[in-house]
């Protein structure tokens, strides 16, 4: 299982940020090309990127936001990312599965010209619109190298034609339709990011209703966000408790053949175990990625 | 400089003090003669300031001192040459003082560091002398066996009465301790009291007492508040900075030292402060209380002197606002002087109890030697401080320092300059992992295992040079611009003129 509970967002033409970008612990580092870069940056940031990826190794996962491919920089900026092998692109305002297809193709032939193996780099899209929102879960199936939806929130509220507020109420039906179009498709879902970096309650409030929706996780603008976020990600100690004693007992019905599983007099169904199995799954990932941290 | 025998260091603690303390000359005061002079002018008559002597100030105004400027103009126009100036530290303000060190009215200096223009002025050698650098143990000690001999101290008083009864806790230019000049007052031959706030009244409590003071004179301002004490001093939200701030948290937790009665000295800014935040948590998920805090005195140190955390603090300088109104107000907020903090010929400096000190550097090298006064270009810019002496005493000396700044390793394979030899630190922490020093095997063994990223000092140089290159050497001439003395009065490192 691969955790994404934090996907950091950097402006790709800041070379002390990349050069520092894998120290934090996120799960995910989003070298941006797109909205964070000027137009007059655009090409020096693909090429900062391109080498930043190439030459420095990092203990997370790395990924490119290249510019839409309907814009001047977009083919440029994936001509030049690809043969650096990031691990994951995000395509940016995604409105058709044809825009996914398309970018599918670049990639598998820079596979191939660059000996990287098939399937090796993967795809996320952003939704921004109500149209890519329409068709999400054609998007998220659009190719298998698609692990994950993502909502862009600014730009969709705008969409909208409305603001944000406090309760997030503008952003739930677009969130609650991007969590089913995501697991339909079984992929995940990733929450779009907040831009108050003073604001560690908001956030928080934030992170809990969306985790508590179904995402996998959110995107970040600064590593202080981080800590808030995976505390709210990882499973406590008391649930992943809960969660091994639902396997024993699982496990124990099966062993004797018993039709009903309980646990402390409450019936336990298939539902459940499929929870406690994930709980335990993600936990056992979140330790292994804080192995992970130590090694490199 | 005195014709004492010049000896090279040879261990933080190898050499042992001969002689005696000295003393100021005897003086007498008629009964009811009035202290107070009309102007600078005349305290510098009055105290028979001649070419050659030695002046002396505090730096307790940090860059917002107007006094050593205004003394320094004041002996220019008088005509007076040769002055050695010899004060606790120099601000990037006192660059005013350049066109006298061209024209000879200063010929000498005596600190413990340099900023700015002026750093830049004296690592071109353009004086005479070589620059001394001292740390704040040292010049205490310097000054009190008589190495470093002050005809007159002139003392920036924010709150003085008209007998010269001094502190440093009320008025416009309130600092809060006078640490740093209480050593000054003692031992000068004679003192000259500058206020911008004549109390009218009687002084209590008296950090300085009227019989250490020749003069008082009162002039409009002695320095600039905004700049002297501003509001509570934050903790940093430099990313960088909070991670290893969290990563030194981490090392102290483990490092054996961090239990109930443990003692701290955090620095004034970046990580070296910041650690509090994360400390202060431990403490209170431990529910650890510690024993006392040192050093300069912050905002965020006095929260948790007032939360329980700690149960004294002892300071010798104070640098904001909540310091300031702290120590006023606080019993347990205790002022000591440059000796009592870090001098390392008496009989027990607050140093040599210390636990756990955080600080930071300029850059370091494979053998832990840290450097803190000059810049990757070898210009003088820093200080040496109480880096050397809290590094000294202290049971565990944490040095926090990214690995790159600006693309340039900070791990070097020999720092420019020493200012704390690396057999006083034990720890380096980077963004990329911590080094434990050989020497500390005890602390490396308590610290394996908890989940920190702990890597040889090596192989953290190796990363650095994978990202940025090794840096080229600073070419140097051989100039001798700067003499780094080590608190023991020994020489521990000099500053070349770079080419």
């Amino acid at each position: 299982m691969k955790l994404r509970r934090s996907m950091m967002f950097m402006p790709g033409n800041n070379p002390g940020m990349l050069q520092s970008a894998g120290i934090y612990g996120t799960d995910t580092v989003i070298f941006d090309l797109e909205d964070s870069v000027s137009i007059g940056e655009k090409d020096a940031a693909r090429y900062l990127v391109a080498n930043a990826i190439k030459y420095i190794s990092r203990p997370c996962e790395v990924a490119v936001r290249p510019n839409h491919l309907s814009t001047p920089y977009g083919l440029d900026d994936l001509k030049a990312i690809l043969p650096s092998k990031p691990d994951l692109i995000r395509l940016p305002k995604v409105e058709t599965p044809d825009e996914i297809k398309q970018v599918d193709d670049m990639i598998s032939e820079a596979e191939v010209k660059n000996n990287f193996p098939a399937g090796s780099i993967r795809m996320m899209g952003a939704i921004e619109t109500a149209k890519g929102l329409m068709k999400a879960y054609d998007i998220a199936t659009a190719s298998p190298r698609m692990v994950a939806l993502a909502i862009g929130g600014e730009d969709f509220i705008a969409d909208l034609k409305t603001t944000r507020t406090k309760s997030g109420r503008e952003l739930f039906v677009a969130r609650g339709q991007l969590i089913l179009a995501a697991r339909a498709a079984g992929i995940q879902a990733i929450d779009t990011v907040f831009s108050n970096v003073n604001d560690d309650e908001g956030l928080y409030n934030e992170t809990v209703m969306i985790k508590e929706m179904g995402f996998d996780g959110k995107s970040i603008v600064n590593p202080r966000q981080m800590r808030i976020v995976h505390e709210i990600f990882t499973p406590t100690a008391k649930e992943v408790e809960y969660a091994e004693r639902v396997i024993v007992a699982y496990k124990d019905a099966m062993a004797r053949n018993l039709g009903v599983v309980s646990l402390n007099g409450k019936m336990i169904d298939v539902p459940i175990v499929d929870r406690a199995e994930r709980v335990l799954a993600y936990a056992a990932a979140v330790n292994v990625n804080r192995g992970g941290n130590d090694h490199e | 400089m005195s014709n004492e025998v010049v000896k090279n260091f040879a261990g933080a603690f190898a050499k042992i003090p001969t002689g005696r303390m000295v003393g100021p000359k005897i003086s007498m005061n008629k009964p009811h003669t009035n202290k107070v002079l009309e102007s600078l002018e005349d305290a510098i008559d009055a105290v028979g300031l001649q070419d050659g002597m030695t002046i002396s100030f505090h730096h307790h105004f940090r860059n917002g001192d107007y006094l050593l400027n205004m003394v320094v103009d004041a002996i220019a126009r008088k005509g007076i040459k040769g002055v050695t100036l010899a004060t606790s530290s120099l601000a990037a303000i006192h660059e005013a003082i350049i066109p006298h060190l061209e024209s000879g009215v200063i010929t000498a200096i005596q600190t413990s560091g340099v900023r700015g223009k002026l750093g830049e002025y004296l690592t071109s050698g353009n004086l005479k002398q070589p620059v001394i650098i001292r740390s704040h143990g040292g010049r205490a000690r310097a000054i009190e066996c008589g190495e470093l001999k002050i005809d007159v101290a002139f003392i920036g008083a924010p709150n003085c009465d008209r007998n010269g009864n001094i502190n440093g806790r009320d008025g416009k230019s309130a600092c809060g301790s006078l640490g740093y000049a209480t050593i000054d007052a003692a031992y000068a031959d004679k003192v000259v009291a500058v206020t911008d706030h004549l109390n009218e009244g009687y002084v209590f409590p008296i950090t300085i007492p009227q019989t250490q003071i020749d003069y008082v004179v009162a002039v409009d301002s002695i320095g600039d508040s905004s700049k002297i004490a501003s509001g509570a001093l934050r903790i940093t939200k430099d990313p960088l900075q909070l991670l290893l701030a969290e990563f030194a948290a981490g090392v102290i937790e483990h490092s054996g030292y961090f239990k109930n009665n443990f003692s701290l000295q955090l620095g004034s800014g970046g990580a070296s402060l910041a650690v509090a935040r994360y400390i202060k948590e431990k403490m209170l998920r431990d529910g650890i209380v510690g024993s006392f805090g040192t050093g300069g005195i912050t905002g965020v140190f006095v929260d948790m002197l007032e939360q329980g955390l700690f149960k004294v603090l002892y300071d010798v300088q104070s640098f904001d606002i909540p310091s300031i109104e702290s120590i006023k107000k606080n019993p347990n907020h205790i002022e000591m002087t440059a000796s009592y903090y870090a001098n390392p010929h008496n009989k027990g400096a607050i140093v040599n109890n210390l636990d756990v000190v955080v600080l930071s550097a300029t850059e370091v090298d494979l053998d832990f030697n840290v450097n803190v006064i000059t810049d990757s270009n070898g210009i003088i810019m820093g200080a040496s401080g109480g880096h050397s002496d809290t590094a000294a005493g202290a049971n565990l000396s944490v040095v926090v320092v990214p690995l790159l700044r600006n693309r340039l390793p900070m791990i070097r394979d020999r720092v420019h300059t020493i200012v704390t030899p690396g057999e006083s630190v034990d720890v380096i922490v980077t963004e990329y992992g911590i080094a434990v020093n050989p020497l500390r095997q005890d602390v490396l063994a308590n610290l394996q295992n908890k989940g920190l990223l702990l890597k040889t000092i090596e192989e953290l140089q190796e990363i650095a040079y994978k990202l940025a290159g090794k840096p080229e050497k600073i070419e140097v001439s051989d100039e001798i611009v700067a003499i780094v003395e080590y608190r023991d009065g020994t020489v521990l490192d000099v500053i070349r003129k770079p080419l």
